[in-house]
This record gives structure tokens, sequence and C-alpha cells, in this order.
């Protein structure tokens, strides 16, 4: 973890509700793909954990939705402007575990962290399939962006607007040899219930500090207690123990 | 003695100022950020005699100027806290550290006591009567003053280290707790737990935290905190360690005017992790502003 002040170099609407900010600063503690950071805004007491989209040296790029007084005031922020921003929480996906043909399987606002992990996994010469799992045609963002990094991609809508009819479980394809998602609660219970390989899920709580030191966002695995902030948010399959 | 240094409940603290049980964990998350050992001390998380996995999520809230928790006292138990957190805690803090120790029954707390006063990293023992999260124990011990008394004659039974009773606001009349305490036995108190609150969310229309209510802090309760603080101070003659929404070496020096020997920083250091240490550097300077030679002589300066 590291404490350090962002410039905002660009933030821009991708969908009606969903935003795109560029910052830089020091993004060493940034290592790897599915981590957070956790963003200072005015006004607001406690920070505001936002997922990174992309991070390379002395940049970081997060996408989010604005859903109350915090996102609302990060979506008003204008290029130029200064965050103090904690970097490099959370444990992140491991990319090494993927095998040969990863599937990702993103949903909403749970797309954004896949997108450096599908980066990462093309270096490494992996065939990448992603799945992006959106209610209706509108709100769909990043498709092309995944296609640009030579990933297969698939779109799902709840609405069938555009893309496969349902959801991101209605499109799987025959053959992966790894799982890697992040999204809405029903979208993870269900992917969790119909892969057939291992998996890795990203998990969301409401925090406190985000850094492991409060017990905020505890949650029961089969290997014990974990924080999802410092321990998590990635969890193995193996892992989970949902709540029902 | 340094110009910050003050003694609490005859230890003596490089300096007043103590990270606030429950927002600290055992130390080991800042540690990596900064040397903890510039700290006076701190409060590890509440210990009970067993390990408890603490309330279901959602268990924080955000309010104006501050945040609700209810944690419910999630922690691995005494044993395995003797055994595996204190050892860790010892390679990366050097001082006396404050153990924090609640419990369901006066058994309990006996029990948690004991262990700990064997300890001796452990310097002072605050046993938390105040807890707004946990049922059946907790604050339940802290809002009447016979049975506060009862748990502090209890933990003075069967450990040499100094008490610290830590105690709830949410009381109508916290002077009488005090004196309880103190007529009992308590060799400090330290105030203000966090004040019973809750949100709802409009959208759902239900509140926020699963639990439904809990413990509300940050700087919105400073003024509350200060009013605590200058109350008992004044009735009592034992030490008393002043908390609630400090966040600056200003306000460190008003919790002290108001009769904190000590001054522990809570919330902050859920949204600013160098909070402490930065409090601490800046306390010269601080008191260079307001002609404060030594904080040791500013204790109740406002009484």
């Amino acid at each position: 973890m590291k404490q350090g002040i962002f410039t905002v170099t660009g933030n821009r609407p991708l969908t009606a509700n969903v935003y795109e900010m560029q910052l830089t600063g020091d993004a060493s503690a940034v290592t790897r793909p599915g981590q957070f950071i956790n963003i200072q805004l005015p006004g607001a007491y406690l920070r505001r954990p936002i997922s990174v989209c992309d991070a390379s040296q002395g940049n970081v790029t997060i996408v989010y939705k604005v859903v109350g007084r915090g996102t609302d005031a990060l979506s008003r922020m204008k290029t130029g402007e200064k965050l103090d921003i904690l970097t490099g929480l959370g444990n992140g996906y491991d990319a090494s575990e993927s095998g040969d043909h990863p599937l990702l399987l993103g949903g909403g606002v749970g797309v954004p962290p896949l997108y450096l992990l599908a980066k990462r996994l093309m270096a490494q010469g992996k065939d990448v399939t992603v799945i992006l799992g959106f209610n209706t045609k509108d709100e769909i963002f990043y498709e092309q962006e995944f296609k640009a990094l030579g990933a297969n991609v698939t779109i799902a809508t709840a609405d069938g607007s555009a893309g496969v009819k349902g959801f991101v479980t209605d499109a799987l394809p025959e053959r992966y040899s790894y799982v890697y998602t992040c999204g809405p609660l029903p979208m993870l219970k269900a992917v969790y219930r119909k892969i057939t390989t291992g998996g890795q899920f990203s998990l969301e709580e409401r925090m406190g500090c985000g850094f492991g030191a409060c017990m905020g966002c505890s949650c029961k695995t089969t290997a014990g207690y974990k924080r999802i902030c410092k321990d998590g948010p990635v969890l193995r399959k193996e892992e989970i123990l949902w709540d029902d | 003695m340094g110009r910050l240094s003050v003694n609490l409940c005859g230890i003596p603290l490089d300096n007043p100022v103590i990270p606030a049980s429950g927002t600290f964990g055992y130390g080991y998350e800042f540690a990596e950020l900064y040397d903890i050992n510039c700290l006076g001390t701190f409060s590890f998380k509440g210990t009970t005699r067993d390990p408890r996995f603490g309330n279901p999520t959602p268990r924080i809230a955000e309010c104006t100027a501050g945040m609700i928790n209810a944690v419910g006292l999630q922690n691995p138990g005494v044993e395995k806290v003797i055994r595996e957190e204190l050892p860790k805690l010892k390679t990366c803090f050097h001082k006396p550290v404050m153990a924090n120790v609640s419990g369901f029954s006066v058994a309990d707390y006996a029990y948690t006591c004991e262990k700990l006063d064997q300890e001796a990293q452990v310097g002072w023992i605050e046993v938390n009567v105040s807890c707004p999260n946990v049922h059946g124990g907790g604050m339940s011990f802290g809002t009447d003053p016979a049975a506060a008394a009862e748990v502090t004659k209890a933990v003075k039974a069967v450990t040499k280290k100094p008490v610290i009773v830590k105690l709830s606001p949410n009381v109508t009349d916290i002077v009488s707790i005090a004196k309880a305490c103190q007529d009992a036995g308590a060799d400090g108190i330290s105030l203000i737990n966090t004040l019973l609150g809750m949100r709802v969310d409009l959208k759902t229309r239900r509140p926020i935290i699963a639990n439904t209510m809990g413990g509300f802090s940050g700087p919105a309760i400073f003024p509350v905190a200060l009013r605590m603080v200058y109350q008992v101070s004044k009735a009592l003659a034992i030490p008393v360690v002043g908390m609630g929404g400090v966040r600056t070496a200003q306000d460190v020096i008003e919790m002290m005017l108001c009769g904190a020997t000590a001054v522990e920083i809570g919330a902050e250091n859920l949204v600013n992790p160098y909070a402490c240490r930065d409090i601490i550097a800046a306390l010269p300077e601080a008191m260079d502003q307001y002609g404060i030679a030594t904080l040791n002589e500013i204790i109740g300066g406002a009484h």
C-alpha cells in the first residue's frame, strides 16, 4: 500500500452513468490486476474504493459507476485536479493459474478489473475469451478496448438488445481452462454453479479503511475468516462460502 | 521527560497519542507504512475469551463527518492473541502495549485479563464495558454503575497491571459510572466509546447496517467527547484517556485541556493511515503556537 497525490488527466462518460478516469502519479504499488485504490473525496468522510482498470508506470485508469454522493463528486472532477489516493490495495487476480484458454466473465461495473488482467494474459500469449454482460445495449462499455487487446469478445445483454440474450452464464464457450470473474453477487453465484473448472472471484463489500485495519468487510471462507479488502477482494472458488 | 511526554497510570509515554482499539488491528498494517514506535502506545483489537467472527455485513455506513461501525468484536480469542499476535507484534512494536478486553460475563472479563496479565508486553489493560455492537455483554456492563464496578473489581483481582475502564457515552450520567469504577479500584478511565446510531438506505428502505444499529464515530462526535472528558476528569482523581473524533494536534491539545492525560485516535486512522504519525509530528509546532512548554502542564487546564 502507498499513499499518494494523483492528478486527474481525463474523466469522460462511457455510458449514462459510467465514467472512465485517467490519473497520473506513483502507481508502483499497483502490482496485480484486480487490485483497487481508495480515493479521498471532498465532502466525504470515508474513502471510496474503486477497482483498477488499467495501470502502467505513473498512470492508473479507473472505470466507475455513479451510485451515490462520492462517485457523483468523482464524476465532476476536472483535468488537473488532485486526489489523495491509497494504491496497491487488495490481493488481485493470480494470472499464473489461467491455463492456456482463460475465460474472463464480467458483469456491469465488474468489467473494469478484467481489462488489466486480459492485457497481462494476452502478453503471456494466452488464448483469452472475454464475456461481458450488461442489462441493455446502452450500458455496454469497453467492448472495443477488449477487442483491441486481441481477446475473443462476446457481449450478453439481459434484454437481448445486443449480443447474446441473457446473462454471461448463457454465453459460456464449450472449452476453457480457468475462470476469472467480477460482477454483481447473483451473477457470481450463477458463475460459481455453472463453471466446470477452477476460478477466481472478485467480491465486493462496504469497507471502512480498505487496508485491513477495521474488520468492516470480513467474510467467512473455507480457509477461515478473511477481510475482503486485504485478503481479497479475489477469492478462489474453493474458498467461497455463500451466505445462503 | 520530553515536551510531549506524559505518565499514564505509572507508565511513562513518549507522547500522549494512542491509536484506539479496533482501528489499528495489532499494528502490522500500519507498521508496513511507518515506524509505529513513534506512538505513545496503542490499544490493540478488542479481545474476548473465545474467538468471534462478529456481526454479519454490511458493518460500515458513512455519515456526515463520521462513520458507523458494527463489527461486533471480531477477534481470534485470547489464547490465539497471546500465541500468535503478541509475538508478531513484538517484532514491530517495542513499547508496552495497551490490551483491550471485552466480555459477556464478569467471569469472561476476569478470565481474559488474567491471561493477558502474564504477558510482559502488555502495559495496561483497557476494559471495554461499552461496546454497542454485541448483545448481552459489552455496553450492558457500562450503562449501570453497579455492573461496571463489579467488572472492575473482578479484573483488578486478577491483574497487577493498571486497569483502565473504557466507558460508553450512551448513558444519562457518565460521572456516576466513572465514579463507581474509580471506587472499585480502576486505575484510569477512557472515554468515549462510540455513540449508538443508524442510517437507512433510501433505495431499499432498510437499515444500511446488517445489525440495524452501530457505533457512530469520527470528527462529528468530538464536542460530545470533550464534554464527557471534562465532566469525568473534574469529578475523578484517577487519570482519564480522552477519545472521540480527534484528528489533529490541536484536537489533542483541546482534549488535554479538558482533562485527558492521554488521547486515543480512532476513526481517523481508517481514512488517513498516517494520522497518528502526522499528529505526533505536528504537536510541537501546535504547542509553540499556543505557548505550551510541555503537554503535561496543560492536563485539565480548562477546568
